[in-house]
């Protein structure tokens, strides 16, 4: 038995008021701090965003019209003109970049989550290399590509910008595919197999499927990432061009971000407001995708009651 | 009478032992091997592409290279210590600046925020690491130089005897703006993978600590930092990672200094940064060998914190695709 005997707890006092007072005070006290403190940076952090889209649509919608969309930029540089050359151009790069690293980043994920238990060496040193290269400083990944296509060729080229966003997009790829792959219910595997179906015809017709708005959002995702990407473009893909074309071999291809970092380095108060228009056309892309995209997983989650 | 008990078999046991022999399930899984192939060769040949191309750099400048200051193609004379220094003194004041800040955003998000607000803000905060480094590099130069300019002279009054802030530059283009712009870059990837850390975190063991009569903060700071930590501390591994390599944002508004000081306030120049602009105008081929041999160091830095990240996250994943 313990010894209730020596708790003395102090007379009640029917008229105290109810507020803390001492130490309960001062850790009250700090921990409101705390709670003041988080809610400022979460605000703080909004606030920067807001600030920023602000600040480039303000400066950007001036330049905007049908005409900079449509307009390619004057051929030997100077003022006026458009980016139409600079969004066609962006479009393929990034767009043979995705058609590369896509297939590639799902076979990867396949073979993880599909072939390699947990436990497997040789998935495991797959997700190590993954998580390095995605780790990859893309200024680095830029040189790679230099090094092995643009200087044995002796000519930038959209196609070695496109291999570029290729190896910046794949990690990314194959990591949001491992994790839709995993969501897909054991049930279903276990279901396929039981019907006797081979795993290649389980994995064709019943969990690509059902992973595949899951892999479409990730890959959306890395191309708006991919999109905007500049220091490793403009080292494979950075000399003077301007002029709309679908080519993609031994010559430069002009694309957005790059076209805004040449256009920010024109001193010329022209040239920095189709800067700006380019910066919004850039972001308005960006962001119209990344909020589809999450928008897309979000209704995806919700279906499969996560 | 005996009873005879079977082994429970594992999901990969039962996988293993179905199917081996189906053509179809062979060429799948060649294909699948195949595709990994191809990711593995592709990072050893990133590593062999670099180092091959950094190798007149390093046979002919050495590890003196690393200690060298003076940056003169025409001369031949490369060092990279200024660029060692500038991207070290970056990540720092990136990561002293984000970690607090990230952190306590993570912790609105996961414990004080109510759903509707969570379920707004936390994307957002996510949105803002995908504003391309060219735009926030560009907002950089414009917005935020001035108004550094302006506040110098206060900081340099009230903290100039530290020698950190030292007298103002008249651009606004220094390694302060720099590091402000790498920070804001930084925040939402380690906010981010903390606040997934921080939501993991067992309800039963943050209601006991209530229970007992824990604040809120000494909830957080007894029960969810603990045990989190080692996947918080892979977090911040992953925002230097990023913060290291960050090229054209910096290169905007660092301002392409030479000297290495001990003012924030000065010009400087990171790694990256020196890549990206330089290696467009190449005046001969020891210079683009340099600029590889730069790049060697970097590479070297950034798989080591991402290895040390691997090693300290331990049980948690955190590898996890911040996009």
């Amino acid at each position: 038995m313990s010894d209730l005997s020596a708790f003395n707890p102090p007379p009640f006092d029917p008229t105290a008021p109810l507020t803390p007072s001492g130490n309960l005070r001062r850790r009250q006290f700090v921990s409101r701090m705390v709670v003041g403190g988080a809610t400022t940076a979460a605000a703080a952090a909004v606030a920067v965003l807001g600030v920023v889209t602000y600040t480039v649509i303000h400066h950007g919608a001036g330049a905007l019209s049908v005409g900079f969309l449509i307009h390619d930029p004057p051929q030997y540089g100077g003022p006026g003109g458009g980016i139409a050359s600079a969004i066609v151009g962006s479009a393929i790069i990034v767009g043979l970049g995705a058609i590369i690293a896509v297939p590639l980043g799902v076979l990867c994920a396949l073979y993880l989550v599909e072939f390699a238990g947990p436990r497997s060496r040789p998935g495991q040193v797959l997700q190590l290399a993954i998580d390095m290269m995605q780790g990859l400083p893309t200024i680095v990944v830029g040189l790679f590509i230099l090094g092995l296509v643009v200087l044995p060729e002796h000519a930038d080229s959209g196609f070695a910008a496109s291999l570029t966003l290729a190896l910046i997009m794949l990690p990314l790829i194959a990591r949001t595919t491992q994790e839709v792959l995993r969501t897909v219910p054991q049930g279903l595997r276990d279901a396929s197999d039981a019907l006797g179906v081979d795993r290649w015809r389980a994995v064709l017709t019943v969990i690509l499927p059902s992973a595949a708005s899951g892999i479409l959002t990730g890959t959306i995702l890395a191309i708006a990432r991919a999109a905007g990407e500049t220091a490793p473009v403009l080292v494979v893909d950075g000399t003077f061009a301007n002029k709309t074309t679908i080519d993609m071999f031994g010559h430069a291809v002009p694309n957005l971000p790059v076209l805004v970092w040449e256009l920010i380095e024109q001193p010329t108060s022209s040239g920095l407001q189709r800067a700006w228009g380019a910066a919004l056309v850039l972001l308005t892309l960006i962001l119209i995708a990344n909020i589809g995209a999450r928008v897309l997983l979000a209704r995806n989650r919700k279906r499969m009651g996560m | 009478m005996s009873i005879q008990t079977t082994p429970v078999q594992t999901a990969t046991d039962r996988r293993r032992v179905q199917f081996e022999g189906s053509l179809g399930d062979r060429i799948m899984r060649a294909l699948c091997i195949g595709g990994s192939l191809i990711v593995g060769l592709a990072l050893i040949d990133v590593v062999y592409q670099i180092v091959s191309g950094a190798r007149p750099a390093i046979s002919k400048l050495g590890l003196g290279f690393l200690v060298h200051t003076a940056w003169a193609p025409n001369l031949k004379h490369f060092g990279a210590l200024p660029m060692l220094y500038g991207t070290g003194v970056v990540s720092a004041m990136a990561l002293i600046i984000a970690v607090p800040v990230s952190l306590a955003i993570a912790i609105y998000l996961s414990m004080f925020a109510p759903k509707v607000v969570r379920a707004v803000v936390g994307p957002l905060v996510e949105l803002l690491a995908a504003i391309p480094s060219v735009i926030v590099g560009f907002f950089g130069i414009i917005v935020l130089a001035p108004l550094i300019q302006k506040i110098e002279p206060g900081l340099h009054s009230a903290l100039g005897f530290t020698g950190i802030f030292g007298s103002g530059q008249t651009t606004g283009l220094s390694i302060f703006t720099a590091g402000l712009l790498v920070t804001v870059m930084v925040i939402p990837i380690i906010a981010s993978l903390s606040r997934d850390l921080f939501l993991s975190v067992p309800r039963e063991l943050k209601d006991g600590a209530e229970a007992l009569g824990a604040t809120q903060w000494e909830v957080i700071r007894g029960v969810v930092f603990p045990t989190t930590f080692s996947g918080v501390s892979a977090a911040v591994m992953l925002g230097l990672g990023r913060a290291l390599g960050e090229a054209i944002a910096v290169a905007s508004v660092i301002g392409g200094g030479e000297t290495i000081s001990k003012s924030l306030f000065q010009p400087g120049n990171t790694l990256a940064a020196r890549i990206t602009i330089e290696i467009q105008y190449i005046e001969n081929n020891l210079q683009r060998s340099a600029l590889f041999y730069l790049a060697v160091i970097l590479l070297a830095m950034s798989l080591t914190v991402n290895l040390l990240a691997r090693a300290v996250a331990r049980r948690y994943d955190v590898h996890r695709a911040v996009v």
